[in-house]
C-alpha cells in the first residue's frame, strides 16, 4: 500500500487497478498480454524501480479499469508473483493473487516449429499443467508441451 | 461436431474394443458394401503410399467412392489456400475425410472446421491412430487376448510415434513392457512417467538378444532417417539391431513379431519364414481396422 510519507514514483490513481511487483524485464509482456496498447484509459507505468524483493521491478496503474478474473490471470504466465490491487477512491479495497488459468487461448505461441498453429492462421489453445513444479503449456493441436521458460507472446493479432 | 479419430485418446477403451470386434467381423466377411451411397475424401498433403492404399482399399471394400489427392503439389494448396478453406470446401462434397499432413495438429484443426468426420492418417511426428488400432487388432488376433501380455518394443523408441500411441492404448490392458533401444533412442521420460503413474511395469535394455525370450509380442521399428537432423547421429544408430532367424531359438511358442513397415535391416529376410513373423498379416489387418473405423465414425457399425 502506498500512502503517507512515502514518495510515489508513479502517481496514484483514484479508481482502477494497480499491478505491482512485476519483474522489470516482463513489463512489456504484461502490457501486451492485457492488450493495454489499445486501451483508451489513462495508464501510467514505471519500470526499473528499486525493489527489495526483485531488485528491479515495474508497476502499472490503469485508471477506471477492473479486469475480469480470467483476463488478469493471464498475467500469471509471465509474472506469477504480480500483486493486483483494486483501488477505489485512492484506497486499496481488494488485493488479488494470480492463479494460472487451466486453459489459455491465444496470447502464447506454440514452441513446436512443426505445429500447424505456426503455419496457418489459427488461434493457439493450451491446457496448463505442472511438471515437477514447472509450468507447461500442452498444445491442443500438436500435443507438445511448451515450457514456461520458452514462452513467446503473440503481440499482433 | 461429428465424431472424428485424430488421436488414440479420442477412443475410450470400450470404443476401441468395439471397433476391434467390428474389424474382426470385416475380416470374416470382407464384402459388405454398406457405404454404397457415400463419398470419402483421401487428402494426402504428404505422400504415403502404404497408408493411402490401405485406406482406399478399405473405403472401396465398403462400397464407397473415393476422391482426393496423393500429393499437395497439384492442388490449390500450392496457390496459397489455407487449410481451413480446403477442408471447408471438401467437407461440402464428401461424407468423411481421411487426411495426412506434414504439420502436427493439422488433423485436429481440420476436425474443428469440417462438418463431417475426419480420420487422422498421420500428422507429422504426432499421431497415427489407425496404425494403433491395427496393432491392437493384430495383437489380439495372435494372442487371443489383449490383457496381461509382455510386449518388447525395439528400435527407435524416441521418435517412433507408433510405439508411443501403442503404449498408451495398451495401458488399458495391464501389460508389462520391455524397451530395447540404443541410448540415443530411448523411450522419452514423459511416457515412462505415464506408465509409473498407472503402475505399469517396464524395464529398459540395449541388448536385443537378451530380451527376446520373455515376450509375447516383439514390436520392431525402423530407425527413421527423416526424424534425424544430424546425419552423423543417424549413421551411429541405424544398424544397431538386426534380428535373424537364428536368434529366435529360445523365443516363446506364441511370440509374434510385429513391425509397422517398411523394414530395412532390422529384420533379416530369413525371419519371414519363421512361425514368429507376422508383419505382413499385420499390414493386411490394416484394411479391416480401417474399414471398422470408417463405418463406426459414419454410424454404420
Amino acid at each position: 500500500m502506498e500512502k503517507g510519507g512515502k514518495e510515489l514514483k508513479v502517481s496514484a490513481i483514484k479508481n482502477g487497478t494497480v499491478l505491482d511487483h512485476i519483474p522489470a524485464n516482463q513489463l512489456f509482456k504484461v502490457i501486451s498480454i492485457l492488450g493495454l496498447k489499445d486501451c483508451a484509459n489513462q495508464i501510467t507505468f514505471g519500470t526499473n524501480l528499486d525493489s527489495k524483493l526483485l531488485g528491479k521491478k515495474a508497476i502499472i496503474k490503469v485508471a477506471d479499469m477492473f479486469f475480469e478474473e480470467t483476463e488478469i490471470n493471464k498475467v500469471a504466465l509471465v509474472a506469477p508473483d504480480t500483486k493486483i490491487n483494486i483501488i477505489k477512491d485512492f484506497e486499496v479495497v481488494e488485493k488479488k493473487v494470480l492463479r494460472v488459468p487451466d486453459e489459455i487461448t491465444g496470447i502464447v505461441k506454440c514452441a513446436n516449429p512443426k505445429c500447424v498453429t505456426n503455419h496457418e492462421p489459427i488461434t493457439t489453445k493450451f491446457s496448463t499443467e505442472y511438471e515437477n513444479g514447472v509450468l507447461k503449456l500442452h498444445c491442443h493441436y500438436c500435443e507438445k508441451n511448451t515450457g514456461s521458460d520458452n514462452l513467446k507472446i503473440i503481440t499482433e493479432n | 461436431m461429428p465424431k472424428s479419430l485424430i488421436s488414440i485418446h479420442d477412443f475410450t477403451k470400450e470404443e476401441m474394443l468395439h471397433v476391434l470386434d467390428v474389424a474382426q467381423e470385416f475380416e470374416k466377411n470382407k464384402v459388405q458394401p454398406i457405404l454404397r451411397d457415400k463419398v470419402i475424401a483421401t487428402l494426402f498433403f504428404e505422400p504415403s503410399t502404404r497408408t493411402r492404399l490401405s485406406f482406399e482399399t478399405a473405403s472401396n471394400r465398403l462400397g464407397a467412392r473415393v476422391i482426393g489427392f496423393s500429393d499437395a503439389g497439384n492442388t490449390s494448396v500450392s496457390k496459397g489456400e489455407t487449410l481451413k478453406d480446403t477442408i471447408k470446401m471438401v467437407s461440402n462434397y464428401v461424407d468423411l475425410i481421411i487426411m495426412r499432413h506434414p504439420l502436427e495438429g493439422a488433423a485436429r484443426y481440420a476436425s474443428e472446421v469440417a462438418s463431417v468426420p475426419v480420420i487422422n492418417a498421420g500428422d507429422g511426428a504426432n499421431q497415427h491412430p489407425s496404425q494403433t488400432m491395427l496393432d491392437l487388432f493384430t495383437i489380439r488376433q495372435t494372442q487371443g487376448r489383449l490383457t496381461d501380455l509382455s510386449i518388447n518394443m525395439v528400435g527407435d523408441l524416441k521418435y517412433g510415434r507408433t510405439v508411443h500411441s501403442l503404449l498408451q492404448a495398451m495401458s488399458h490392458f495391464n501389460p508389462n513392457f520391455t524397451f530395447t533401444a540404443p541410448d540415443e533412442l530411448k523411450m522419452p521420460q514423459e511416457y515412462k512417467d505415464f506408465l509409473d503413474a498407472k503402475g505399469i511395469p517396464y524395464h529398459e535394455t540395449r541388448d536385443l538378444e537378451g530380451s527376446l525370450n520373455d515376450c509375447d509380442i516383439l514390436y520392431m521399428t525402423r530407425v527413421q532417417q527423416e526424424r534425424f537432423t544430424d546425419p552423423m547421429e543417424y549413421e551411429k544408430v541405424k544398424n544397431t539391431y538386426n534380428l535373424t532367424a537364428s536368434m529366435l531359438g529360445g523365443a516363446r511358442e506364441n511370440m509374434k513379431i510385429l513391425h509397422p513397415l517398411p523394414r530395412i535391416t532390422e529384420i533379416a529376410q530369413d525371419v519371414d519364414d519363421t512361425k514368429h513373423a507376422y508383419y505382413f498379416k499385420q499390414a493386411e489387418n490394416g484394411v479391416y481396422a480401417r474399414m471398422a473405423i470408417i463405418s463406426y465414425l459414419l454410424g454404420y457399425k
